[in-house]
């Protein structure tokens, strides 16, 4: 029976969103964060013309507030008559796709590898974090220009190569927890009570893993999306005309001086999501666990 | 101490292995083989081609081919380019100097701003001043270094014009390479016109490659000494009497170095990642430039012995670390 006056203790959630709340810096991220995925789902109602369609009478037509410009392309075209603002919105379509499809496919792997490691240890413990690191010897992008040499330039192989190259962590995170976790005396009681192994790792260990695992995928996005920019501006990764920023970035280097707003504005948007995701992913850590702390 | 080294010593043999399997498996995955590479679009009789894969050793089994190879690469010899039939090893000797010079100031950027910024964040804690240097860090974590290099160079090159646009050196000096790194040689050839353009096109990319570098050393350094002023020790100083300053400076910053200089030389990865991009934005002729040129051209050698040489330069760089953290911190050694 419920008390009249008596204060109900707050639910996990409650307790959770009081600690996130309190770092001003992780709502903007959020609120960010939230807007740019209204823009990626909405891309074809917002933007105001294809990302591809190109005017050809208005070349390196400048944003609106310039001198000549016109809100017909309110930040502009670049050098084949394209609208910016559109190709920028379907961008942002494309780098939160690749964000969620390669941090999706390395935790995956990344957790299944991670509690293999630390369940079974001894040899194949051995064997998959000899490999991990090996791939952490590498620079993150020269393990991924490593993986587009040989899968072959374009958007999709990018996302396989971010998704190895933020492998290790999610491994070694998950192989972490696990160790932490398979002392525990109710690991211990689910095996007694006859748990198989598989059972043991994904139904009892792994949810109690999830926190440290939430955070490194929020920073795990921010970190996808700066690499696929990066293959993209090296020519690596999505190839034109697709709208990715980073390779919208790359073609419009020769334009520098006669259009500076063809190279100011696709750079500002790689800057404010990944600044999105960094500013989120603090504040969830912090919110989530006050003891792990960012190197 | 001796097994501390021996043992640290001992793990790096398997991930050096391991980083010349991958470089091994990077030839052998590669869609078609390097003949058909070389042969490129007008094909190859039969023949010929049986002939060139023997002359390669392709035609053996792969753990055979991987033994030669490892006896290759123990020799120093990492195979011709395809492009300009140079040795890889050397040509990339020629132009690791470059890249080293550029990430040597990258860091001292770092580390000459990002000191002073995190401590006195820490000390400000919760000031204004603290704000901004903690708002700077997190934009510069953020930051897409290419459109950063980009933005410098449209402001300071294109709107103020002092500073090249790209390059080492102004095109009109020549200066014999004794050392490679620009700066020394040109004051070698007592030629100070040619030091001084050689250190003009050194401030942007320096400024470039050092933004991520210095969010993480500010960030850390705020970090670590938030840490330490809290400690008994510094109370003490602080109760004895001692001059604010050299409580900080002495006592405190002293201490919040450790953490700190483990984390800038676990940086060592990140500045090569960083030199990539950035050397390619000012055609810096460093080995990051190299290997993308080798990337977009296909030329296998110069990427499979990039990959392998820039690696062990990262594993022998974060053994060192490892090494003077355990020198520092003997908590580390015996643990």
């Amino acid at each position: 029976m419920q008390v009249e006056g008596l204060i109900a203790p707050p639910s996990r959630l409650n307790d959770f969103w009081r600690a996130f709340a309190q770092n001003r810096g992780a709502v903007l991220g959020l609120v960010l964060v939230v807007f740019l995925v209204g823009l990626a789902l909405g891309a074809d109602v917002i933007a105001p013309h294809s990302p591809i369609e190109q005017f050809r009478d208005f070349e390196l037509a400048p944003p609106f507030w310039d001198h000549g410009g016109s809100l017909r392309f309110p930040l502009g075209t670049d050098a084949v008559g394209r609208d910016i603002l559109s190709r920028l919105v379907h961008g942002t379509r494309l780098s939160l796709l690749i964000g969620a499809i390669s941090v999706a496919i390395s935790l995956t792997l990344g957790c299944i590898l991670g509690l293999l490691a630390g369940y079974f240890r001894g040899i194949v413990d051995t064997a998959i974090m000899r490999l991990m690191d090996v791939m952490l010897a590498l620079p993150s992008l020269l393990l991924a220009i490593a993986v587009v040499a040989i899968l072959g330039p374009g958007l999709i192989n990018a996302m396989y190569a971010i998704a190895i190259v933020l492998l290790p962590h999610y491994v070694r995170l998950a192989r972490a927890s696990v160790m932490a976790e398979a002392g525990r005396e109710y690991v211990t009681s689910s095996r007694i009570a006859g748990a198989s192994a598989l059972r043991l790792m994904f139904a009892t260990i792994l949810p109690n893993c999830t926190a440290p695992l939430i955070v490194q995928a929020t920073l795990g996005f921010s970190n996808a999306i700066l690499d696929a920019a990066a293959l993209g501006f090296l020519g690596l990764g999505a190839q034109p005309p697709t709208p990715e920023w980073g390779a919208m970035l790359a073609s419009a280097l020769e334009f520098i001086q006669r259009a500076p707003w063809v190279v100011t504005s696709p750079g500002l948007a790689i800057l404010v999501t990944v600044l999105a995701f960094n500013l989120t992913g603090d504040g969830l850590r912090d919110a989530l666990d006050p003891k792990l702390r960012r190197a | 101490m001796l097994r501390f080294v021996l043992r640290r010593l001992a793990l790096i043999v398997p991930t050096f292995f391991g980083v010349t399997l991958l470089a091994f498996a990077l030839i052998h995955l590669i869609p078609g083989d390097p003949v058909e590479n070389i042969s490129g679009e007008r094909g190859m009789d039969p023949a010929r081609r049986a002939r060139l894969l023997h002359q390669f050793g392709l035609d053996e089994p792969l753990p055979v081919q991987y033994a030669r190879y490892i006896g290759h690469v123990l020799r120093g010899d990492l195979g011709q380019s395809l492009t300009t039939h140079d040795s890889v090893a050397r040509e990339f000797a020629t132009l690791f100097p470059a890249t080293v010079e550029l990430a040597f100031f990258a860091l001292l950027f770092a580390l000459v701003v990002g000191l002073p910024a995190g401590v006195l964040a820490a000390v400000k804690r919760n000031t204004v001043a603290d704000y901004a240097v903690m708002g700077v860090s997190l934009t510069g974590y953020s930051m897409p270094i290419f459109w950063w290099a980009l933005l410098l160079i449209l402001f300071f090159s294109v709107q103020l014009g002092i500073t090249p646009v790209s390059g080492r050196i102004a095109v009109q000096f020549d200066v014999p390479s004794v050392t490679g790194f620009m700066l020394i040689d040109t004051l070698l050839a007592g030629d100070l016109d040619a030091f001084r353009s050689a250190l003009s096109h050194l401030v942007l990319p320096t400024i470039a490659l050092g933004t991520i570098p210095l969010a993480v050393v500010s960030r850390m350094t705020r970090s670590a000494m938030l840490e330490v002023l809290r400690e008994d020790f510094v109370r003490a100083a602080r109760a004895k009497g001692l001059p604010r300053w050299r409580v900080i400076v002495v006592h405190a910053l002293r201490n919040a170095l450790i953490p700190v200089v483990t984390v800038v030389g676990l940086q060592i990865g990140l500045l090569l990642s960083g030199a990539i991009l950035t050397e390619t934005i000012f055609s810096w002729p460093g080995v990051g430039n190299w290997l993308i040129h080798g990337v977009q051209s296909r030329d296998y050698p110069v990427v499979q012995g990039g990959i392998l040489l820039i690696a062990g330069i990262v594993i022998a760089v974060n053994l060192v670390v490892d090494m003077l953290y355990g020198v520092v911190n003997p908590r580390i050694r015996h643990a």
